[in-house]
């Protein structure tokens, strides 16, 4: 592609200043952060609490960018995707419970592997059950919202009861691998292990779908398709077949999302996935609705905000993200990085 | 008269009427002819999940919104009455102003969230909904000195609706006269007012414009209705009822807690029950709540009968898909073929197979 | 005979939820040239062109193109095989930049430096904007990447959705001079316009509509120089039925 730029006397592009528009919410959120730096007075505290709030942020950013997408895309709203996260984690935490070996040794990088693999095999599984709801489930009601909120919920429900059904009734506690747990410390400043990791994987997972949608052709074919399907497959693009790769892609992540999820709480319910599909759901409107970019700012800000106030005020913490959602949605109706449609 | 009492809006097919006259009459002679508490509860069950479950229907059914807050403005109903009568103590002043208080509340709130998302997208109400019921969830498990959080309100009730207060000496055909009777009678008489002021609503001309809007919004725009005022209107008509309801529930199980009225589970089971029973008709409603509910106290039964059967076979996997505790499964089931192959649900269904 | 067709519409009939649009459309498109379709709003010139697209399946009837059925081809095999599309609405990915939206038209992801040179000597403002969002240029801008972003491959037939419409008269010139350039390539043009005077300009042949129908096709000269046909077909299109 750089061949065509040879010899281009292009006027250059208009350059983004630091404070444009779309880089405002990401400024909001620093501010934020330094205004609970403000209020909460001690420095180790604050670097703890955001180290919590980002790695719970990066967690629902995994879990909520598969949505994000989707709906971007095929303009789906998937209920089911709460389902996906539970099944992710019951086959992640199953690989894990398989490999006590792996986990219990004191070995870093067994301990590292098991994690990826039991990933790995949520992802998987995830993916093909997102084969199967596409197909089976979404194909046949595109482009009918009440229809698909419905039967979306229909999936949800009959795949909450298969979990019910392969795993048993019970929630299943688990603890984390040896490495991932306790925490370093630097001083008086604490980072729990498992927090990093969950920053880590979140930002990989963020820049990798950066890199895929700014930078290779289905990239290109997926953000085209968003604003326009028809003239997609108008230029030769078989969207339907797009339309599977994200939908079996955001399952997978809803899946990998799960196991880091489960993890996180150390128990894995069959309701899981529905109870955190509300944060979800508000991290994807404050976001704007089909936007990866604003996913991401927005999850950062949830699990901030979450954090701060659980420490300032238990008591509001709970409602705190609503009350994000109802201030974001008066400063901008259509989300904080609305997505252009045309259809 | 039967035209008077049904707005004109008849079940239309043979099979439908003797249904519905089958569930009217087993509801008003349950305490004959199923003695015992149990099938009391659920009838009384059915009734008033007859009333939430019509009123979901002038939502979903009528206007083509999706909420899921439908359970916050039955608990709001709930609560007003559980708080008043846990404060005030037990008198009729009390459920009065409960029930009026819940009402009052659950309208307006219904209006405030209709000024703020009804204007846009389906997919964006439901989502809004959801986050704002979530909400009023911790808010009620937050506020545990008048709610009593997560554990609920347990209350008393006038003495004269206890089954402590004995109308007669004798029993009647083997049933003791006695409040729990008179109560009984009170709430099926109110759930049965409530279904038949909907029926009428549906049926006068604010139901046809509502119907208009659901064909073809743009259309109906363009004849000059203000949709978003239709639908603010059928938001609190709908919040209205669902409080309402949620008041007899309040006063019929003495008790109120989020389990039995905001959980989200409780907002699924009328999703299935609008949908199985037929959206946009509210006689689906009645078939949907009674099939749902005798499904949830008595399939259970059933399936645990063939799961042991299946068991001591020894067969694989099927013992556990038919265990009881997943009858859920085969309604979720049964629900998305609903969607699929008759969206006017087991209503539509006889309405169509007489024609 | 039919090997001198480019594209052959016989008696296909389109539904659009309950509307019945085009109700029995024959239409033949000869090889090479420009092609103008006429007639007033709700003719049916865009649904025949996304019916041609297979945006919307025909009901009834046939497409032909280069010989061949294409009636119930999907529209990106329909794409694939030689049919570019310029919609009423431009279809540009206004998020996009002109060039991401140029590379996405390029079957192979390379575009073809000939080629490419050839579309910033007909639409120079592309090159000027290359980098920029597509979202940012003008009406004028978007309509030529429009047009760009069908050409830059080869193709055997190019559809053209009013591509005048709402454009000020200095632009439409410079449109107009680009389509008689394109008239020299091998693509055959078939255009919907209302602009009367830049179908004059670049049309050879001419199919007027109505009411779900084609009521005249002949040369468009013929229909240029006859101003009774002009005023029956066109300025008072009630009439065109008799």
């Amino acid at each position: 592609m750089s061949t065509n730029d040879k010899g281009l006397s292009a006027t250059r592009a208009p350059k983004l200043s630091l404070l444009s528009e779309r880089n405002l919410p990401l400024l909001a959120t620093a501010i934020v952060s330094l205004a609970a730096l403000a209020l909460i007075g001690q420095f180790d505290t604050w670097v703890t609490l955001t180290l919590a709030g980002l790695a719970m942020g990066m967690m629902i950013f995994v879990m909520a960018s598969g949505l994000t997408l989707v709906f971007g895309l095929m303009d789906v709203l998937n209920f089911g995707h709460g389902a996906f996260i539970s099944l992710g984690a019951f086959a992640g935490i199953s690989v894990l419970l398989m490999l006590p070996s792996w986990t219990g040794a004191d070995v870093a990088f067994l301990n590292i592997a098991a994690i990826l693999l039991a990933v790995v095999a949520a992802m998987g599984l995830t993916g093909v059950a997102g084969y199967v709801f596409e197909r089976v489930i979404v194909k046949p009601v595109y482009g009918d919202h009440l229809k698909q909120i419905l039967i979306t919920m229909g999936g949800l429900i009959v795949t909450e009861q298969l979990i019910y059904v392969l795993w048993g009734p019970d929630e299943i506690t688990i603890l984390r691998p040896l490495a991932l747990q306790g925490s370093f410390t630097f001083g008086t400043i604490a980072i729990e292990k498992f927090r990093l990791l969950a920053v880590v994987l979140g930002l990989i997972i963020f820049f990798a779908m950066r890199w895929t949608l700014n930078g290779t052709r289905l990239g290109l074919v997926i953000r085209a398709g968003v604003e326009n399907r028809e003239m997609v497959s108008a230029l030769g693009y078989r969207i339907s077949m797009v339309f599977i790769l994200v939908f079996v892609a955001g399952s997978a992540l809803a899946g990998f999302g799960g196991v880091l999820w489960g993890l996180y709480e150390e128990v894995v319910t069959a309701h899981m996935g529905m109870n955190v599909m509300i944060l979800i759901f508000i991290v994807v409107i404050i976001g704007g609705l089909g936007s990866v970019e604003g996913c991401f700012i927005g999850a950062l800000m949830v699990g901030l905000l979450a954090n701060y106030t659980g420490y300032l005020a238990p008591k509001v913490a709970l409602g705190s993200n609503i009350l994000l959602m109802v201030l974001i949605l008066m400063w901008r109706p259509e989300g904080l990085l609305p997505v252009n449609k045309s259809r | 008269m039967f035209s008077y009492i049904f707005s004109g809006d008849f079940p239309r097919s043979k099979l439908l009427t003797l249904l519905l006259v089958v569930i009217v009459v087993g509801l008003v002679l349950t305490p004959w002819l199923f003695p015992g508490s149990r099938s009391m509860e659920t009838a009384m069950r059915i009734a008033i999940f007859i009333v939430l479950v019509a009123s979901y229907d002038l939502l979903l059914g009528y206007t083509g919104i999706v909420s899921f807050a439908h359970t916050m403005f039955f608990g709001i109903g709930a609560y007003g009455v559980a708080i008043t009568l846990n404060e005030m103590g037990r008198g009729y002043d009390a459920i009065f102003i409960g029930t009026a208080l819940g009402f009052v509340g659950s309208v307006l709130l219904a209006f405030l969230i209709g000024l703020f998302s009804l204007r846009v997208k389906a997919i964006f109400f439901a989502m809004v909904t959801l986050a704002v019921a979530s909400a009023f969830t911790l808010l009620v498990s937050q506020l545990y000195q008048f709610t009593g959080g997560e554990d609920g309100l347990t209350y008393s009730i006038p003495r004269e609706l206890s089954p402590a207060f004995k109308l007669m000496k004798d029993k009647v055909f083997g049933v003791s006269i006695n409040g729990k009777l008179v109560l009984y009678y009170c709430i099926l008489f109110a759930s049965f007012g409530l279904f038949l002021f909907m029926l009428r609503v549906v049926n006068s001309p604010f139901g046809r414009v509502l119907q208009a809007i659901r064909e073809n919004e743009f259309r109906a725009e363009a004849i000059g209705y203000r949709t978003v005022i239709y639908r603010t209107a059928t938001n609190c008509l709908a919040a209205g009822m669902a409080a309402l309801a949620g008041s007899l529930m309040a006063i019929w199980l003495k008790y109120t807690g989020p389990d039995t009225t905001l959980s989200l589970n409780i907002m699924v089971d009328i999703l299935l029950m609008v949908v199985i029973g037929g959206m946009g008709t509210l006689y689906g409603a009645v078939i949907g709540s009674t099939l749902f509910i005798m499904a949830q106290n008595y399939l259970q039964e059933l399936m645990k009968v063939a799961s042991d059967q299946f068991s001591a076979m020894g067969l694989p996997l099927l013992p556990d898909l038919i265990h009881p505790d997943r009858w859920l499964l085969w309604f979720g089931i049964l629900f998305i073929l609903s969607v699929y192959f008759f969206p006017t649900g087991i209503v539509g269904r006889l309405r169509k197979a007489k024609t | 005979m039919s090997d001198q067709l480019c594209l052959n519409l016989q008696g296909v009939h389109t539904h659009i939820g309950q509307y019945h649009i085009l109700q029995g459309v024959d239409m033949k498109v000869p090889r090479g040239g420009v092609t103008m379709l006429l007639g007033r709003n709700g003719a049916g010139k865009t649904t025949t062109m996304r019916t041609i697209m297979g945006l919307w399946q025909a009901s009834q009837g046939s497409v032909t193109f280069n010989g061949s059925d294409i009636t119930k081809m999907e529209t990106h095999d329909i794409s694939k095989n030689g049919i570019s599309y310029v919609p009423e609405d431009m279809g540009i990915f206004s998020a996009l930049s002109v060039k991401e939206n140029m590379i996405l038209a390029a079957r192979t992801g390379e575009m073809d430096e000939a080629r490419l040179d050839w579309i910033f000597q007909l639409f120079p403002a592309m090159k000027k904007f290359w980098n920029w969002p597509a979202g940012n240029l003008s009406g004028g801008q978007k309509q030529m990447l429009a047009i760009s972003r069908a050409v830059i491959e080869p193709s055997s037939l190019l559809l053209v959705d009013e591509p005048t419409k709402g454009l000020a008269p200095a632009i439409i010139g410079a449109l107009t001079e680009a389509f008689v350039e394109l008239k020299q390539t091998d693509t055959t043009i078939l255009m919907v316009e209302q602009n009367f005077q830049m179908a004059k300009t670049i049309g050879d042949t001419v199919c007027v509509m109505d009411d779900g129908r084609v009521v005249h096709s002949g040369k468009m000269s013929d229909l240029a120089e006859n101003e009774q046909l002009q005023e029956q077909l066109l300025g008072l299109s009630m009439g065109a039925h008799q």
